[in-house]
């Protein structure tokens, strides 16, 4: 009884009294945890000792500390290569779809234009009617002889569908009376676009750059289909596969199913590919936390209209 | 409007002959937008509907050796053999199971979370969970397998967890036994996606007028009435784009996870219609049935896409098409 007039007290005056807050904030502590927690765990593991770390049991600090995971895979050139082309496919893939979509979504924002519903039309469907993985492989492998070069990685990729929406989108939010003041001084579409509607277009651009620019960071399967054999080619994202798939195989060639489950780490030091994960993350995790606003606000643009 | 324009332009139509309302002679003053717009049209011909011709070779007993038109047409044949195969079937089977265990997850989740998030007033705490929970949406998908095998293996966290609190007596071997596969799927997406895909639905949250909350409160709505009343019916129309856009994606499983994950000894479970194209077109060489594998799987999500659609339409909903 008395239990009932408390909480009939605190819900109609006492309100601070509340101890949802707390049970809420200690969920969003845990879920905080529950999220750090393997990433915390793969840097610690990535700073101990090989032999040691076999033993397991490595919580968020190296028991035994020790650099030589990231002397080992710093002293392999290849590393160096590999970041160079995963900084020049990410800068070059990024300012191009970038600029090519805005350039576009602008054309197609144009009301007047004749060709607009035709070729948004066209975009449209392309977001649902996909060929599919082996005809895509073949027009780029066979028809167009892609593989084994550093074009396949920026020329299937120029141009996003749905960016293009989002973009246009944004586009349309803009005062008309920008766009028609400019024409009466006799500004051309180019000026439009270039000079007056792309530097406004900045959050939606730098949040587009954002998902593109992760996109190419994070990609390997472009380099695993067109460009395994080119050693010069290969990204961090796919130097850091090839140590997952050589651990997990060779476990599964010579011992049973359960054991070879267990063991995946075996092969390459857990260390190493720790050092390497940590490695080919750490550009990307420095960054986001400050481009957070403009996702943000880039996401619920997309939102409006799929 | 266009007249200002006009002026600029050298007059190659009247030169022609067009009239100065005709269809080239238009595209001829907008050619700047036509300029910026298509080459693009262009790619996406090469890119996206080209590549649509080689659906044909699905109907074919195809040699890349031969020209296209050479090889033998088999009709539906493909079609047949694929689903004359238990292992085709389970890729489908496979597939839908994933496809639908995200979907559900991917919708529950990212939900509650923006409605907890939602009733947290301070905003600094807000904003540090919402960037710790962002976090491994930005990982690779190589990174979130190779973590998630560190983190699943005999001597990981959770077998030590697991085995601690007496929960298991035994280490469970979970990327060894193909039952835990789809559910192992669905949680890692769950723990890279979840803060992310929570974003849309606060943003629609953030937009709901308080004068609502406050209306409620005098009711004497409660906390959970308040979420349950007007949170949720504010994120409606948001969570209808969402859902149909993501059934006609739910053929898209997933491909990287099941492809990085799957070891040998669970393929049964974790083999998708992708992974079973990929496997007989590229590495084995049979093109034709890897693309009526395509194919089938493309079907299948037009008319998923569509019927959603049109599910929509008929509930009133806002739709896509």
């Amino acid at each position: 009884m008395t239990d009932r007039l408390l909480a009939r007290k605190s819900r109609n005056g006492l309100r601070k009294r509340s101890i949802f807050p707390y049970i809420n904030a200690a969920g969003m502590i845990l879920l905080m945890f529950i999220t750090l927690y393997p990433v915390v765990n793969t840097v610690a593991i990535s700073f101990n000792d090989g032999t040691d770390a076999l033993r397991g049991g490595i919580g968020l600090w190296p028991r035994v500390f020790s650099l030589k995971s990231y002397e080992t895979i710093f002293a392999d050139e290849i590393i160096y290569n590999a970041f160079f082309i995963t900084i020049s496919r990410t800068l070059i893939q990024t300012v191009l779809n970038v600029i090519l979509t805005a350039m576009l979504s602008f054309a197609l924002s144009r009301r007047e234009y004749v060709l607009r519903k035709f070729i948004t039309t066209a975009m449209v469907i392309t977001m649902y009617v996909n060929a599919g993985l082996i005809p895509n492989y073949l027009l780029l492998q066979r028809t167009l002889g892609l593989g084994k070069s550093f074009w396949v990685y920026i020329i299937p990729t120029m141009f996003s569908c749905f960016n293009m929406i989002v973009m246009r989108t944004y586009i349309i939010g803009l005062p008309d009376a920008l766009v028609e003041s400019a024409r009466i001084d006799g500004a051309g579409d180019f000026y439009l676009f270039w000079r007056i509607i792309f530097p406004l277009m900045m959050p939606v651009a730098a949040t587009i750059a954002l998902f593109v620019a992760v996109g190419a960071w994070n990609a390997w399967f472009d380099t695993h289909l067109y460009n395994a054999g080119k050693v010069r080619l290969h990204t961090l994202q796919y130097l850091l596969k090839m140590k997952l798939a050589t651990t997990s195989n060779s476990a599964n060639a010579a011992m049973t199913s359960a054991e070879a489950a267990a063991n995946t780490t075996l092969t390459t030091p857990i260390t190493i590919r720790a050092a390497i994960t940590v490695v080919s993350a750490a550009p990307i995790m420095a960054i986001y936390p400050f481009l957070q606003r403009y996702f943000v606000v880039g996401l619920s643009i997309g939102s409006i209209k799929g | 409007m266009r007249r200002a324009k006009a002026s600029t332009g050298t007059a190659l139509p009247d030169r022609l002959g067009l009239s100065k309302h005709s269809f080239w002679h238009t595209l001829w003053q907008q050619r700047q937008l036509a300029f910026m717009s298509v080459p693009m049209l262009l790619y996406i011909f090469l890119f996206n509907y080209f590549p649509l011709w080689g659906w044909i070779t699905a109907f074919m007993d195809y040699k890349p050796v031969l020209p296209l038109l050479e090889n033998k047409w088999v009709g539906l044949e493909n079609f047949k053999w694929l689903f004359s195969r238990p292992e085709f079937l389970g890729a489908v089977r496979n597939t839908f199971a994933m496809a639908a265990i995200n979907l559900v997850f991917g919708f529950v989740f990212p939900i509650l979370l923006a409605l907890f998030l939602n009733e947290i007033r301070r905003t600094r705490f807000k904003r540090t969970v919402q960037t710790v929970t962002y976090l491994p949406h930005f990982l690779s998908w190589v990174i979130v397998v190779g973590i998630a095998q560190t983190m699943l293996s005999s001597t990981g966290a959770i077998n030590q967890l697991l085995v601690s609190t007496g929960i298991v007596s035994r280490p469970v071997f979970f990327l060894g036994e193909g039952r835990y596969f789809w559910w192992l799927v669905g949680f890692i997406h769950i723990w890279k996606e979840c803060g992310w895909n929570s974003i849309i639905y606060l943003a629609a949250m953030t937009a709901i007028d308080p004068g609502q909350y406050e209306a409620a409160e005098m009711d004497g709505a409660g906390r959970f009435k308040k979420m349950w009343y007007i949170s949720l019916p504010g994120i409606r129309s948001t969570f209808m784009v969402l859902l149909i856009m993501n059934i006609g994606y739910l053929m898209e499983a997933g491909f990287e996870i099941q492809y990085l994950m799957g070891q040998n000894v669970v393929m049964d479970w974790s083999q998708t219609i992708d992974i079973f194209a990929l496997k007989y077109g590229i590495n084995r060489g049979q093109y034709s049935r890897a693309i009526a594998a395509g194919i089938f799987k493309s079907i299948v999500s037009i008319a998923l896409m569509t019927s959603a659609n049109f599910a929509a339409k008929r509930l009133g909903e806002d739709t896509l098409l």
